[in-house]
């Protein structure tokens, strides 16, 4: 029986990780992603939850704590944003290179400096080759459902692999939203119980952790960290499917909105996507075909399925909301226009870099992105293919 | 708890021979006796910060650790060992598990004085039931010797180097063990190789059946980095607690316990002049470095007995 709500996103974070009940949760606090741990700490002392929570003095620590709980045996995760994600860089590569399926739930926020609180995507970009899957929501409820299914995905004996459930400062952590739970008991037998192979504490029989390994062995257990990665994919949607058994709610490795018949397409990740979706349904009613791309899995990146999902568009804007002072564009552009030119698409892509620290993004805005799109084609020219959108002049 | 050397030596060992550490290495030293301070039959995870330990124990495919054994970088033993212990106490709370644990960290003094001071001091504030052994051989010796804050004043090392323009490192070595008894744990200690042993693992087995945080700092020669010959170690660590170089005491509930005094205080140069990184403070017209050396020496002494109310 689902419950109905009102929730902001670190709330609803937090209400899921409650109803998972994880065994240790180190924290260390940063804005936005604050009231994870603020309310989670609450359901510990008031016997809401059975957790070992450490209050940590860094995010290196709460890193490393969890990399520690992981290893020993326990379900782990933490939260972060922004600087404390960077703070954890080393630390991020260690929990991947150990297969340790643990979580983390970032709260997106633009990494200093200059010092800004607010969102964009630099900082999970900057972890994108770490070896995390990441998964990113648009709402509230993707927050909430994603978190869900985390552990399903991370502690699979075919991923085995640290899982960061992203969602976007501010924009989602701080506005409540209406939102559908579930009851604890169905999450609870959903997630399931963690019964890990090998851990420090089995009594049975004792392990190494964090071993030094050089040119003889480095090169195989890196080639085994992308074979976890590889089976991920399937994961995600097996455990999508289940989950929409569970509560009616589908996910897949992306959402294509309107799509299927567009001639222009946007690809984008987070919430600026409802607002795009928004943009799409005005220009439609004046009849104009075009649609979105959104990505919920972007490692792995589903880059096949991507360019099959996109085959018939003519025009293409890959929206990044983080830098990547490659002069030629973002990480997602990166991405997308590798995918495409595998596929041998046609299709003209220019790549927009939008909304960092907190820049807003309006409808009008993604009006105009639709637009440009219209004049590449008009023009059969992708023109600049690395621009910025909402810059003042 | 009578200390029996014979039988002490004679427990099972728990790290294992043909390991990859340099002959006579101080830091092998301290792991086995300290791993002898654990009961026969009791299980433990072992923490080790990066180091020549770490690389030396656990070259993947072989480990030498009998123990459950993780290493996760340099700076972060503590943190990493909070981990571990918080969910030895989930999964106990849980039903998960019936045994008992103990948690004992190594890091050399690069790992816990310098690097990993701050994920050291977060895991001894929160009283995490587990032991800190720092064995403090003065250097970063894995990467080849260079300056840590443990490391004495006028020491030779690669990144304080003897020339005309310096005498070897221009400041005094950090008091840790004073630092962790600040944080008001409920057991400091202070230990080297002497007396059989007999101190080392009288201070382990309290360090690692104190309820709560435990810090032992280890002095713990490096033949490579001190530049002495190898078979001296044991005689190189007893000048150094006869001269009060290295004193042994103990902190309890944070009360200061002087454990030895030597009945005729040595002169500083008995323990440096056997150590090669020394060798300048000889040379003629240097003697006002050895007394600088001594006056050091004496006043951290002076200001040991005051805290022991001695």
């Amino acid at each position: 029986m689902a419950r109905r709500d009102r929730l902001s996103g670190n709330e609803a974070v937090a209400e899921a990780l409650r109803q998972i009940n994880p065994d240790v949760f180190p924290a260390f606090p940063i804005t936005p992603s604050t009231e994870i741990p603020q309310y989670f700490a609450s359901f510990v002392a008031n016997g809401k939850v059975d957790t070992e929570f450490i209050p940590v003095e860094s995010e290196h620590s709460s890193m490393s704590a969890a990399i520690g709980a992981s290893a020993a045996g326990a379900r782990a995760l933490t939260a972060t944003s922004s600087c404390g994600l960077a703070f954890m860089w080393e630390e991020l590569y260690i929990a991947a290179s150990n297969r340790l399926p643990l979580a983390l739930a970032l709260v997106n926020r633009a990494l200093s400096g200059p010092i800004n609180i607010n969102c964009d995507h630099s900082d999970s970009m900057g972890a994108r080759d770490s070896g995390w899957i990441q998964m990113y929501a648009e709402n509230n409820q993707e927050a909430y459902d994603n978190m869900i299914q985390a552990f399903r995905i991370s502690e699979h004996k075919d991923v085995k692999l640290p899982i960061m459930i992203c969602q976007d400062g501010f924009i989602t952590s701080h506005a409540v939203e209406n939102i559908e739970l579930l009851e604890d008991e169905e999450v609870r037998s959903f997630v399931g119980e963690y019964k890990p192979e090998n851990y420090l504490l089995n009594p049975e029989c004792p392990m190494s952790v964090g071993p030094y390994s050089v040119t003889d062995y480095y090169m195989e257990a890196k080639r085994n960290q992308a074979e976890g990665m590889k089976h991920a994919q399937q994961v995600v949607l097996d455990v999508a499917n289940e989950f929409a058994g569970l509560s009616g709610r589908k996910y897949g490795l992306f959402e294509a909105y309107r799509l299927e018949d567009a001639d222009r397409a946007v690809v984008m990740i987070g919430s600026a996507a409802g607002t795009t979706k928004d943009a799409i349904d005005r220009l439609r009613e004046k009849g104009e075909k075009v649609g979105l791309l959104k990505i919920r899995l972007y490692r792995p990146f589903p880059a096949e399925a991507i360019a099959e999902a996109l085959k018939n568009v003519k025009a293409i804007a890959i929206m990044d909301r983080a830098e990547g002072y490659s002069d030629h564009g973002g990480p997602l552009g990166a991405d997308v226009m590798a995918a495409l030119f595998r596929a041998k698409s046609t299709a003209l892509a220019t790549n927009i870099i939008y909304g960092l620290g907190g820049r807003d993004v309006r409808v009008e805005d993604m009006e105009q992105v639709f637009k440009d799109l219209q004049t590449m084609i008009v023009q059969n020219d992708a023109g600049d293919t690395y621009r910025y959108m909402g810059l003042r002049e | 708890m009578a200390y029996n050397f014979k039988e002490t030596m004679n427990k099972p060992e728990r790290l294992a021979p043909g390991h990859r550490m340099c002959a006579g290495c101080g830091g092998t030293i301290a792991v086995r006796n300290v791993l002898r301070g654990l009961h026969e039959g009791d299980k433990a995870v072992i923490g080790n910060a990066t180091g020549c330990l770490e690389v030396s124990t656990f070259t993947y495919p072989y480990t030498s650790w009998q123990d459950s054994y993780i290493h996760n970088a340099f700076e972060n033993a503590g943190s990493t060992l909070s981990g571990v212990e918080g969910a030895y106490k989930a999964l106990k709370r849980k039903g998960r598990l019936n045994e008992t644990y103990k948690f004992i960290t190594f890091g050399g003094d690069g790992g816990t004085y310098d690097i990993g001071l701050q994920s050291l001091s977060g895991a001894m504030e929160r009283n995490h039931d587990m032991v800190y052994v720092c064995y403090d051989n003065g250097a970063y010796m894995n990467t080849g010797i260079q300056r840590s804050s443990a490391t004495p004043m006028y020491a030779d090392t690669t990144t304080t180097p003897v020339g005309s323009q310096s005498s070897g490192k221009p400041q005094n070595r950090k008091d840790l063990a004073s630092v962790i008894a600040a944080h008001d744990i409920p057991y400091v200690a202070q230990t080297t190789f002497v007396q059989n042993f007999k101190d080392l693992h009288i201070k382990s087995e309290k360090a690692i059946y104190t309820p709560g945080a435990a810090f032992l700092n280890i002095m713990a020669p490096c033949p490579r980095g001190w530049r002495y010959n190898t078979p001296d170690i044991m005689e190189i660590c007893r000048l150094g607690v006869e001269t009060c170089y290295w004193p042994l005491f103990e902190v309890i509930e944070g009360k200061w316990i002087l454990n030895y005094e030597p009945k005729q205080k040595l002169p500083i140069e008995d323990f440096l002049r056997p150590q090669g990184r020394f060798k300048h403070l000889f040379k003629k017209g240097n003697e006002h470095l050895l007394e600088a050396f001594q006056k050091e020496v004496d006043r951290r002494w002076d200001e040991l007995l005051f805290r022991c109310s001695r």
